[in-house]
Formats: structure tokens, C-alpha cells, sequence
């Protein structure tokens, strides 16, 4: 096997190319800039488009035009960045173009801080720009993660015509592991919905403006049966020592992968702790979270954020258990400072 | 897990202790051993110290930070006082003591002390200070065998030009025959 | 019988929704005129606007994108540098390539995008309710603009031909008007010298076409075209801005 010691961020853009992305169209922004630096260098290599855009808007719609042609083309960007590429990820999710966009997320609100966080949860898997839509949200936890969840989020984009979110932040984007690398994607979707000139067929048209209501309706209902298909088919999660646990932490991202290690920690000191990892931010893997409600006495919802995917844990557990939370911001905590805050909280519940 | 080894590297930015960091990881990997390497993170990141950690084990690695390593290799002052007092008990401390003034105030650690910028301008390497540092940290410890990690210069300096690895596997060797006489 | 006059191929059978009097329409023919005479109609890919051409896409018979406000260049972009062989053309009001655009065409421009710009300068925002568009002239009355443009509160009318002009990347700028016949064919002209440019790989491509909006500026049909004359074409003068040869 072809290992290779590698940084998330490079891992995800060379998962990418893997996959086959023709485009990169980004804007710099730390700390995600090291994604586009990457892409700069290989992509004219293999004859790949690289455009540094005058905007993250012009960068999102750079994706929206570059996904219509039925190529697989991506941007990467963190935050602030995000904030401004909604309006042209509303229209990619109306127009069900296929595209991948990685938030590798820092501290908010406002210009923040470049330090790890969360805190762009709720605008990843509400939507995040106008109007009723979803986007399917990946979060990958190390860096052999970072590589392959590019490559299934092309799979996923493409399958369900619907753009992709990797959520990441700076620690993983920087963190160095040995990466496996994989195999070139080669067979792809056909798309006969792309347009590149409609040379022996008609033309076709990408558009997301419907002015009537009922033809609008329509619109959203077929969109949101789609969404509904992807609830059945593609939750995921990873669980971590939940069959006996009174206590079962949820998170994501390499924040997961650290409390692993808290998990074990806090057994050693008579905390039967448990752990789940949702790998896709939406759809929410509710089901994993209500089957652990069955045997747990409490839920721990820990986020580098001040309490966002708590709402959907909450949501999950029905009220049938209590649902904690431990949160920090600007910083991924370290596993000793998390195995205090889960034994602290089992100690209050008397567990 | 039982074996996990956390070591944090830590001086001024411009010492190479980032690179001193992926070296080991790079050395580790070849050794067959998991690693992760991170850089500056969280609250260490204040104070104008570059330090990053590296974490080597046979089994999966869950968590890549720490706030106690088990080694702390520190090569300048700021770096001592901010990290001594986090070392795991009965944990290694080395230190440059060409940039460090006092002694460890520690007395359960394993202190060893190299003055690696002395050694290095000896040798007309001033940039090489960092390696002659992991040469004979390795030399010393054993995280992963000297020998067997001067092996991969070419591999972890693809690209370079060939007097920049010459002149750094000098310079780790150096540091391995410097730990030998004087450890 | 020999047919002198038809429909171009690079139309569709829809029905314009365009207000009497207004230009679009004649644009539009021109530019699917140009699409068949060049033969191009089956690469080409076109982009339409948010305005009054928002609906573009029903009426051009080839590829089209609906885009954004202001986002189009952006999106051509994209496409042409994807789709080399690909015919880029976006079609855009003065709203969306002069005020929430700005940024897009510009440096669309300036990096020489191989792309050709239709722009539709009316002077307001047509399909919003005729609004003050920065194309808006002095003294102009739009509804956000009810006592007339003003120096003090909205600054001068930008001239975007002679902005884009200036920029390296800018291979065939012009202005023209449809006011006359003559006119009109001049503006053929030069919107299928966009297309030659482009073809020919030389840059950016823009053609500004001064036209009217007799619904929002209150006047019939024949005023407006005086009005254009009287008011607009001595501000925004006619012809070739930027005319780069081939080395």
C-alpha cells in the first residue's frame, strides 16, 4: 500500500483530483488557502482549470457555471468567505448541479479568529443562503478522511445532482498523517443535462427562476423528495464504545477522533463513556442517536462552537434523555480537558 | 495505545522545529508505526513560540494533541518556561543550551542537555542546528532508531538540492555521535 | 417563392414578453443573426441576466444559464475556460453589469476572458419599476431617484465601454445605439465582431447598446428614440473603444 505522510488539506485537494476535479475556483482565505495553493500547482499539470476569482462570489459562481458543463469542479473557503458564496450556493442547489465546496472553518462571528471551529454548523446544514434547501454536509476526522470524503462527496454530488460541504478546520487542514492513497476515479455519471453546446441535441437551459406559484411548489417538492431519499440512504456515523455506556458523547471532526481518547480515559476512571461520530452533518444520523438512547443514561453534545448540533441531538433523542453540553471556542481542546468535562457531567447526573 | 509516544517540539520560529517534527513523523511512518504531526494549535499558539507535536504508536492514534507530552524537546528559553511544568511525570525534557539559560526545575524528568547552536557553527552548519538536536535526541531515545531514520534524508528532502541534504544528514549525524560521547 | 425574411435558427418560437416599444427584441435578432451567420449556434452558451431579459433563455435557441445579479461573467468565465470551444455570451442590463456586477466584469476583463458581453444600457432598472441605475442620467427621474440624479447624492453616470477600455485584457470595446436603421446595422456589426474576437482568441469582448425604455421613462415608442438621441448618445458617445488586432 502506497502511503504517503500528508497535510488534511493537501489530502483533500489530491482526493479531489483523484476524483477527477477539472475546476478549482477559489479565493484566498486562511485557512483554507492551502487548498487552492495546491490545486495551483497541479492543476495546469494534468490541464485542469485553476481561477483565483476577484470574490468569493465570483468563486461560487465560477462553480455554478463550471458545474453546468457537467465537469467536476470545486472551491475551498472558511467562514467569511462561505457567508458570501451562499447566494450563488442557493442557486447551485436549485439548479441540482453537482459540486464540491469545503469549509475549512474558523472562529466567528464577524472576521473572528483563523482558530478552529464549528461554529458554521447551523449554516451548513440549514441551507445557509435563501429559500428551502439542503446541501448534503461530509465531516471527515483525519486526514485519510480528508482524501477519501473528497472523493465521495464527488460520488454523492454527482449521484444526487446536489452540492457537497466538507467541513473542516484548521487543525485537520494542517494536521500531518499517512495517507493511503487511492485509486483514480474512472467511470463517472452521465450528465445529459449539461450544457456545452447543443450540438445534435436541444438546448439545454439551467435556470432557477419559476414565476408562477404552482410551478414553483412543484420545484420545491421535487426537491425536498430528493432530500428525503438521501435521509434514507445516507446517514452515517461511526460509534465508539456505546453499547454499555450511561454516557454517550456526540461530535464530529477530528474533535470526535480526540475524545475517542477521552472516551477510554474516562472508563479508566469509572465513566462508562460511549461515543458518536456523525460523518454526514445532514442528513442528521437521528437514527444512531435514538437507538443509543435505549441503553444511555445522558447525551453529551461537544462542539468547538457554543451549542449548535445540540439542537439536532435534542431533536434525535425525543426527550428521552437528558442532553448535555461542553463547548469551546477558538481552539480544539486536548483529550485531558475533554475527559474532565465528561467525567464532570457524569458525576452531576450521579452516574 | 499503551505505547504511544507525544512529543512536542518547540523554539522560535526559524529554528526548523516544524521540520524536526515531520522528520521523526516521516521516520516513524517508515518504521511501520502510526504518526500524526500537528503544528502550533490552541492556546500554545500565543506567545511567539512554533512548536508542534508528534504523536507515534503501534495502534490507531485517537487524539493528536495532548496537554501533557511525554518529551518535550525545546530549543529556546520561552519554550522551557512555557512547556516544562506540562511534561508527563518521569518524561524527557531536552534542551538547546546554547539558548537556555537555567536548568529544568524538574526533578522527576529526564533532562538531557545539548548545546546544539555551539555545534553547529563548529561545524560551518549554523542551519543544521536542528538536525544535530534530532540526531541526538533519536540517538539517545530510541523513539525511532538513529540508523534507520538517517535512511530517509532523500526521501524527506525531495526536491532539495543535493548540498542541502548532504549538509543535514552531516549535521544529524553529528548530533548521533555527539549523544554517544556525551550522554 | 424565394423566403427573404425569417426567423433566425438561433431564436426560439416564443413570444417576446418585452413592453412595446423596447429594444430587447431587436438586440436579441441581431444577436441570433450573428449566431447563424458565424454558424455557431450549436457551441454557443449564453448567459442571461436578472432584469428585464431575466426570460432570455426561452428566446435564444441554444444552450442557456440563468444567472445570479451581476454574476454572469463569472459564470461565463467558468463555462469558456472548461469548454474552450464553447461560444460564451452574456446578456446583461445596466443594473446587473454596472451596479451588483461591477466586480465581475470588470475583472472578467481584466483577465481577458474570452467571452462577449451584450450589455443593454436603458438608463434604469427596467423590470423592477424603473429605479436609478448608475447608468442613470443627470437630472434623470427614476423612482429611487424621484428629484432627478444628482451629483452631490449619486455621483456621475459610469461609462462602461470607456472603463473597459482601459484594461489590457479588453480586445473589442464598443458603443452603439438602436435608434435608426443605420444604427441598427452598425450594431450587428459589431456585436458579430465580439464573436470574431472571440473566436479568434484576442480577450474580452464587450458591446454596450444604448437602448430605450419607453415604459419606465414615460414616453411612446418614436419620443424614446429622440430622448436616446437627444440625452443619451451625446454622455454615452457612439463607437470603438478598443480594437485589438491580431499580432
Amino acid at each position: 500500500m502506497n502511503k504517503v505522510l500528508m497535510k488534511g488539506n493537501e489530502a483533500l485537494a489530491e482526493g479531489a483530483i483523484l476524483a477527477g476535479c477539472w475546476g478549482f475556483f477559489g479565493y484566498p482565505i486562511t485557512p483554507s488557502s492551502e487548498i487552492a495553493e495546491y490545486m495551483a500547482r497541479k492543476l495546469p499539470k494534468i490541464g485542469g482549470i485553476f481561477v483565483q476569482a476577484e470574490s468569493e462570489l465570483a468563486a461560487i459562481n465560477m462553480v455554478y457555471g463550471g458545474a453546468s458543463t457537467g465537469e467536476r469542479v470545486m472551491t475551498a473557503s472558511s467562514g467569511p468567505g462561505l457567508s458570501l458564496k451562499q447566494e450563488g450556493i442557493s442557486f447551485i442547489a436549485e439548479a441540482e448541479l453537482p459540486c464540491l465546496i469545503v469549509n475549512v472553518s474558523r472562529g466567528g462571528p464577524g472576521l473572528g479568529g483563523i482558530q478552529p471551529s464549528q461554529g458554521d454548523y447551523f449554516q451548513a446544514t440549514r441551507g445557509g443562503g435563501h429559500g428551502d434547501y439542503h446541501t448534503m454536509v461530509l465531516a471527515p476526522a483525519s486526514t485519510q478522511e480528508m482524501m477519501d470524503f473528497a472523493i465521495l462527496g464527488y460520488d454523492l454530488a454527482d449521484r444526487y445532482r446536489i452540492p457537497v460541504i466538507i467541513m473542516a478546520e484548521g487543525t485537520l487542514g494542517n494536521l500531518m498523517e499517512p495517507v493511503i492513497v487511492r485509486d483514480e476515479v474512472t467511470s463517472f455519471t452521465e450528465k445529459p443535462w449539461a450544457i456545452s453546446g447543443c450540438q445534435g441535441r436541444k438546448p439545454n437551459i439551467i435556470n432557477t427562476l419559476h414565476m408562477t406559484a404552482d410551478v414553483l411548489e412543484e420545484r420545491n417538492r421535487h426537491l425536498f423528495n430528493k432530500y428525503k431519499e438521501i435521509e434514507m440512504n445516507e446517514k452515517r456515523a461511526e460509534t465508539f464504545m456505546v453499547e454499555d455506556a450511561d454516557i454517550v458523547v456526540v461530535a464530529f471532526g477530528l474533535l470526535a477522533r480526540v475524545i475517542k481518547r477521552s472516551v477510554i480515559d474516562a472508563r479508566k476512571n469509572g465513566v462508562k463513556a460511549g461515543l458518536i461520530r456523525p460523518i454526514t452533518l445532514w442528513p442528521f444520523p437521528d437514527e444512531h442517536i435514538k437507538a443509543v438512547t435505549e441503553t444511555c443514561k445522558v447525551l453529551l453534545s461537544m462542539e468547538i462552537s457554543m451549542g449548535q448540533m445540540i439542537q439536532d441531538i435534542r431533536l434525535a433523542a425525543e426527550g428521552r434523555v437528558p442532553v448535555e453540553f461542553y463547548g469551546r471556542i477558538g481552539f480544539l481542546p486536548n483529550p485531558e480537558e475533554l475527559t474532565r468535562g465528561i467525567i464532570d457531567v457524569a458525576e452531576r447526573k450521579g452516574l | 495505545m499503551d505505547d504511544e509516544k507525544q512529543i512536542l517540539f518547540a523554539g522560535f520560529g526559524g529554528q526548523g522545529v516544524l521540520s524536526m517534527g515531520q522528520f521523526l513523523a516521516y521516520a516513524a511512518m517508515n518504521d511501520g508505526k502510526q504518526v500524526s504531526w500537528v503544528p502550533s494549535y490552541g492556546a500554545e499558539m500565543r506567545g511567539g513560540t512554533a512548536n508542534c507535536l508528534v504523536t507515534i504508536s503501534s495502534e490507531e492514534i485517537y487524539s493528536p494533541l495532548t496537554e501533557h507530552p511525554l518529551m518535550a524537546v525545546v530549543l529556546n528559553q520561552p519554550s522551557l518556561d512555557k512547556f516544562e511544568a506540562l511534561i508527563k511525570p518521569h518524561g524527557w525534557l531536552v534542551i538547546n543550551s546554547s539558548m537556555v539559560d537555567r536548568d529544568s526545575e524538574r526533578t522527576d524528568l529526564t533532562v538531557l542537555k545539548i548545546p546544539v547552536n555551539e555545534l553547529a557553527e563548529e561545524m560551518d552548519n549554523a542551519r543544521g542546528a536542528n538536525m544535530i538536536l534530532l540526531g541526538a535526541y533519536l540517538e539517545k531515545t530510541g523513539v525511532v532508531r538513529a540508523e534507520d531514520a538517517v535512511q530517509h534524508f532523500e526521501a524527506v528532502y525531495k526536491g532539495k538540492k543535493e548540498i542541502i541534504i548532504q549538509k543535514n544528514r552531516e549535521a544529524f549525524l553529528a548530533g548521533v555521535e555527539w549523544a554517544k560521547k556525551n550522554w | 417563392m424565394a423566403i427573404v425574411f425569417k426567423r433566425p435558427e438561433s431564436l426560439t418560437d416564443a413570444k417576446f414578453h418585452y413592453c412595446p416599444g423596447c429594444t430587447h427584441g431587436i438586440i436579441h435578432r441581431l444577436v441570433a443573426e450573428c449566431l447563424d451567420e458565424m454558424n455557431i449556434r450549436e457551441k454557443a452558451v449564453g448567459i442571461c441576466p436578472v432584469g428585464c431579459s431575466v426570460l432570455a433563455y426561452e428566446y435564444f435557441n441554444c444552450d442557456m444559464l440563468e444567472a445570479a445579479h451581476g454574476r454572469a461573467p463569472a459564470i461565463a468565465t467558468a463555462i469558456k475556460r472548461l469548454k474552450p470551444e464553447c461560444y460564451l455570451f452574456t446578456y446583461q442590463g445596466d443594473g446587473d453589469l454596472a451596479s451588483i456586477g461591477m466586480g465581475e466584469i470588470v475583472h472578467a476583463s481584466v483577465r481577458g476572458e474570452k467571452i462577449s458581453v451584450f450589455f443593454i444600457n436603458n438608463t434604469l432598472y427596467g423590470m423592477t419599476g424603473g429605479q436609478m441605475a448608475p447608468t442613470t442620467l443627470l437630472g434623470q427621474v427614476a423612482t429611487t431617484c424621484p428629484y432627478g440624479r444628482k451629483v452631490e447624492n449619486e455621483g456621475y453616470p459610469v461609462k462602461m465601454a470607456e472603463l473597459l477600455a482601459g484594461n489590457e485584457g479588453s480586445a473589442y470595446i464598443s458603443r452603439v445605439a438602436i435608434n435608426s436603421p443605420a444604427n441598427v446595422v452598425k450594431a450587428k456589426r459589431a456585436i458579430k465582431k465580439a464573436f470574431e474576437t472571440q473566436a479568434k482568441g484576442l480577450g474580452f469582448s464587450m458591446v454596450e447598446i444604448l437602448s430605450t425604455c419607453p415604459t419606465n421613462w414615460g414616453l411612446n415608442p418614436v419620443d424614446a428614440m429622440k430622448w436616446m438621441e437627444d440625452n443619451m448618445i451625446p454622455y454615452y458617445p457612439l463607437g470603438e473603444f478598443k480594437v485589438k488586432e491580431e499580432e
